[in-house]
């Protein structure tokens, strides 16, 4: 256990080797190096949880300082990780989640040319997600933050040629600057006020009370700021969904399972200064909940499988984010690391379908596909049961959870739109499964040509990530059951202080819970009218209202009303400024320059005329002046 | 009897023909002559400084400047000559390998 | 009579000088240019200075101009060459030549009283020169020597025509 800092170093020193020298390492040789480096990783959390166990919570966390890194004055950070039970978590689940996708990869990817390129940065992508959960303070912190979202631009654009990709590379990356820049301000306040941005000592001044409720509430705004550009939040979530032109693995790992998450991560390991900030508390979980309807609505009329699925991916971020907000953060936690499993199950089966049908991704041409893919179809079922929150799976544990805290808190409006937002995921999700597996098959002829399953490479990772969607949810069992039965909140308590929880009574939480199942099975049963029974029935609600349609399927405009209001200004305000100041002044001074050098040259080339009369005269000019100087 | 101040003024003035000359004339030998002139004016001047100063020094200058102007008009012609050869002719723009 | 001597040479020399500029044929500004040597060699001597005077008409007006005479012979170009056509460079030279003239006349009007005048005795007596030359000015006398055998010997390598194999 004493070489948990070894975790993130591991994939590090791998994705340094593949840079350097992947070019001239054989591509089976890259594989298993990649696979093998995440999965020593693994291995070495899971040995790190164990002795975590034993150890007593005073001694907690383990920090291990690698080096003193900056040391300006009285800014000061080390590069230090520290082992706790929120980070141990964090790690168990990217390392974990991690290994099965880069195995996955392999089959995925198999013929692709930038082979070696995608492991490299998937390595250097797991590198910096274990520096961002294992960081001891916040500026080491901050580099993984950024360090993932370059990695993120980097995968994101990986088909750099297409067009489309290398623009939504640089969405993401630019969207989750903005809130990046909230974020530095924060760590900035936050450190002008301590002293220091280790979190040990962060939490120390709050618990001492040095810190005033109003300096929390700034600097917990703008470090949810900046959560809400990198978790895909209202207002910063508009990369998400582009991001989908990135490899599918990518999104399984990026964009559902870990980076997304950073931003939930972030505010747990900050719990602190939430729950001593209730307005920021309350702007967590609003956002949370307007973010996890408003995407459930527009994950209705996508046709983009994996569209679908990154809407969700917001949707279900939001519910993390109202766990925390509610003052649930273990709540939020479990949700993230139940969301882990099925959501990356989602993505990889939605790529091994793709991969079957060579490259489809328009669910108006699937359906009926569950005939001719025997261990896709059983796994993307059952990620798809998990995230509806079906009972017994693992879903449905961690939603009720937050749901059932926010209650508990008194939120009723936010969990009322968490409820309405349940009923959306079941709905959306069934309505995928019924339009790619059931109904009548509307496939292009090319693609049925190719039909075939996916090879084990890629089969065995869904199989592994469906078991874990079931019985992932079984270490925190609600609180009905038993105060002990949920385990994971007991492990969490050392680093998540549990605020005042208010006690519901018995009968109140087992109706919560028949709340929530009915809305599931009531969702899925609406989506089997819409898309089994009846298939005509969506085609004449959307003749209906084809207005809200029209605004749902175009996701609100969103996207136009940023370009219209920021970015095309900004675009053109350049663009102005570019031309009269870039190309006029400053080329124009250099330009300048030379041309003033040559004109210096030219004129002084009389000198050097070589003919003895200019020579003569130049002498003469000299004595002139000379003498007059003497005489003068 | 007459003011060594005088003999002063002819050697300026021959002096600045001497330059006037060298600008003006475009064939080298005619520009040799010129320096020539200029040689003389400063002779003149060294004399009338000897006068002056009442020191033969003045004089002995003179005398090796004449000898040297001798050797060194010897040579220089020398040169001009060939020049001629090389380039038929002995304008001084023609004159341009120095050029840059 | 000093003061007629003195300016009839001045302006023969003058005049001379000016002929020499102003004409287009080589041969007669060579002629010109001996005239002018000629006067010079007057001036010298009423400066009390007769060995310079007549080594000037031996050595000046003998020998260099009759070398320059025979290389104008020698280079025997059918016409004259016409004087500098205007230019920027010539114009700027007669201004600063005019400028040279003032600052060198303005450069002696502090001593122009103290120099004296001619008559009195003879410092240029060749007997005198002779003694300095061959005891206070050895050196110099001895390495013009030099300087007039390599100038010889150089003169001749330069211009000897190659030989033919």
């Amino acid at each position: 256990m004493e070489m948990f800092w070894l975790v993130p170093l591991i994939p590090g020193a791998s994705a340094l080797i593949l840079a350097v020298f992947g070019r001239w390492l054989p591509k089976k040789y890259v594989s298993w190096q990649a696979c093998l480096s995440v999965f020593a990783s693994f291995l070495i959390s899971l040995v790190s949880f164990f002795g975590l166990l034993k150890l007593t919570p005073e001694s907690l966390p383990v920090v291990k300082t690698l080096f003193r890194w900056i040391l300006a004055g009285r800014f000061s950070a080390d590069f230090a990780l520290q082992l706790d039970s929120l980070s141990s978590v964090m790690t168990l689940v990217v390392s974990g989640v991690g290994f099965l996708i880069h195995v996955y990869s392999v089959g995925y990817m198999a013929h692709d040319k930038g082979y070696k390129r995608y492991f490299t940065y998937l390595n250097l992508f797991t590198f910096a997600m274990l520096i961002l959960v294992m960081g001891a303070n916040l500026v080491l912190m901050f580099v993984g933050w950024e360090g993932v979202g370059l990695c993120s631009y980097l995968l994101i654009g990986f088909w750099f040629e297409k067009h489309s990709a290398a623009s939504a590379g640089k969405k993401a990356f630019i969207v989750n600057r903005i809130g990046d820049a909230a974020f530095i301000l924060g760590i900035f306040f936050l450190f002008l006020h301590v002293g220091s941005g280790d979190f040990r000592v962060i939490n120390e001044a709050i618990e001492a009370g040095h810190i005033a409720p109003a300096l929390a509430t700034l600097v917990a705004l703008l470090l949810f700021a900046g959560a809400t550009g990198k978790s895909a939040q209202i207002p910063l979530y508009i990369w998400l969904p582009d991001a989908m032109e990135g490899p599918t693995p990518v999104s399984a790992l990026i964009h559902a399972a870990t980076m997304v998450t950073a931003g939930v991560y972030m505010v747990a390991r900050m719990n602190l200064l939430f729950t001593l900030s209730g307005t920021a508390s309350q702007v967590v979980a609003i956002v949370g909940a307007l973010t996890a309807i408003f995407a459930a609505t527009m994950a209705l009329t996508q046709n983009d499988i994996k569209r679908v699925l990154a809407y969700s991916t917001i949707s279900q971020i939001g519910y993390m984010f109202i766990g925390c907000g509610v003052g649930a953060y273990a709540a939020g936690m479990f949700h993230l690391y139940t969301h882990a499993f099925f959501k990356s199950l989602l993505f990889l089966a939605a790529g091994s379908v793709m991969h079957a049908l060579s490259g489809e991704l328009d669910m108006r041409k699937m359906g009926g596909l569950r005939k001719y893919l025997p261990l896709t179809y059983p796994t993307f079922l059952i990620g798809a049961i998990a995230i509806a929150g079906v009972p017994f799976l693992s879903g449905f544990f961690s939603k009720d959870a937050i749901l059932t805290r926010a209650f508990a808190q008194g939120q009723y409006f936010i969990w009322a739109l968490g409820i309405m937002g349940a009923v959306l995921t079941a709905f959306y999700m069934f309505r995928l499964i019924f339009l790619t597996f059931f109904g009548e098959e509307r496939l292009e002829p090319h693609a049925k040509e190719h039909l075939h399953e996916s090879p084990p490479l890629m089969t065995i990772p869904l199989v592994i990530l469906a078991f874990f969607s079931i019985v992932a949810g079984y270490v925190g069992l609600p609180v009905v059951l038993g105060e002990k039965a949920n385990f994971f909140n007991r492990f969490l308590e050392p680093v998540i202080h549990p605020g005042h929880e208010a006690h519901l009574s018995i009968s109140t939480e087992w109706l919560l819970i028949l709340i929530s199942v009915a809305v599931a099975l009531c969702g899925i049963y609406i989506a089997s009218v819409f898309y089994l029974k009846s298939p005509q029935t969506p085609h004449r609600l959307v003749a209906r209202f084809p207005k809200a349609y029209k605004l749902l399927y175009n996701k609100y405009y969103v996207d136009e009303i940023y370009n219209a209001a920021f970015v095309n200004p900004l675009v053109n305000g350049s663009r102005l400024v570019y031309d009269n100041f870039d190309l006029k002044v400053i080329d124009g001074t250099i330009n300048g320059t030379a041309a003033t050098t040559g004109f210096a040259g030219k004129v002084l080339g009389f000198l050097q005329s070589g003919l003895v009369k200019d020579y003569a005269l130049g002498i003469l000019l000299g004595v002139v002046i000379f003498l007059g100087y003497l005489l003068f | 009897m007459i003011p060594v101040s005088y003999f002063f003024i002819l050697s300026i003035l021959l002096f600045v023909l001497g330059i006037i000359a060298f600008f003006i004339k475009r064939d080298l030998i005619t520009m040799f002559m010129a320096v020539e002139i200029m040689l003389n004016a400063a002779n003149l001047a060294f004399i009338a400084l000897a006068k002056a100063a009442g020191s033969p020094a003045g004089q002995v200058i003179v005398f090796f400047v004449i000898t040297v102007a001798a050797a060194e008009a010897a040579v220089g012609l020398a040169i001009i000559m060939l020049v001629f050869r090389q380039k038929k002719s002995i304008k001084a723009e023609d004159m341009r390998l120095m050029k840059g | 009579m000093g003061y007629f001597l003195f300016f009839l040479l001045a302006f023969i020399c003058v005049g001379s000088v000016l002929g020499m500029i102003l004409s287009k044929n080589q041969a007669h500004s060579a002629l010109f240019l001996v005239l002018a040597f000629a006067s010079l060699g007057g001036l010298f001597g009423l400066l009390d200075a007769p060995f310079i005077a007549a080594v000037q008409i031996i050595i000046y007006a003998g020998a260099i101009m009759v070398l320059f005479i025979f290389v104008i012979m020698m280079i025997n170009l059918e016409q004259g060459i016409s004087p500098e056509r205007k230019k920027w460079t010539l114009g700027l030279a007669g201004v600063l030549a005019v400028f040279l003239l003032i600052e060198l006349i303005l450069a002696i009007r502090g001593s122009w009283g103290d120099l004296g005048t001619t008559g009195g005795e003879s410092i240029g007596s060749p007997t005198e020169l002779g003694r300095l030359l061959f005891t206070d000015y050895l050196y110099p006398f001895e390495i013009t020597s030099v300087l007039i055998i390599a100038a010889l010997v150089g003169a001749i390598v330069l211009v000897k025509r190659k030989e033919k194999e």
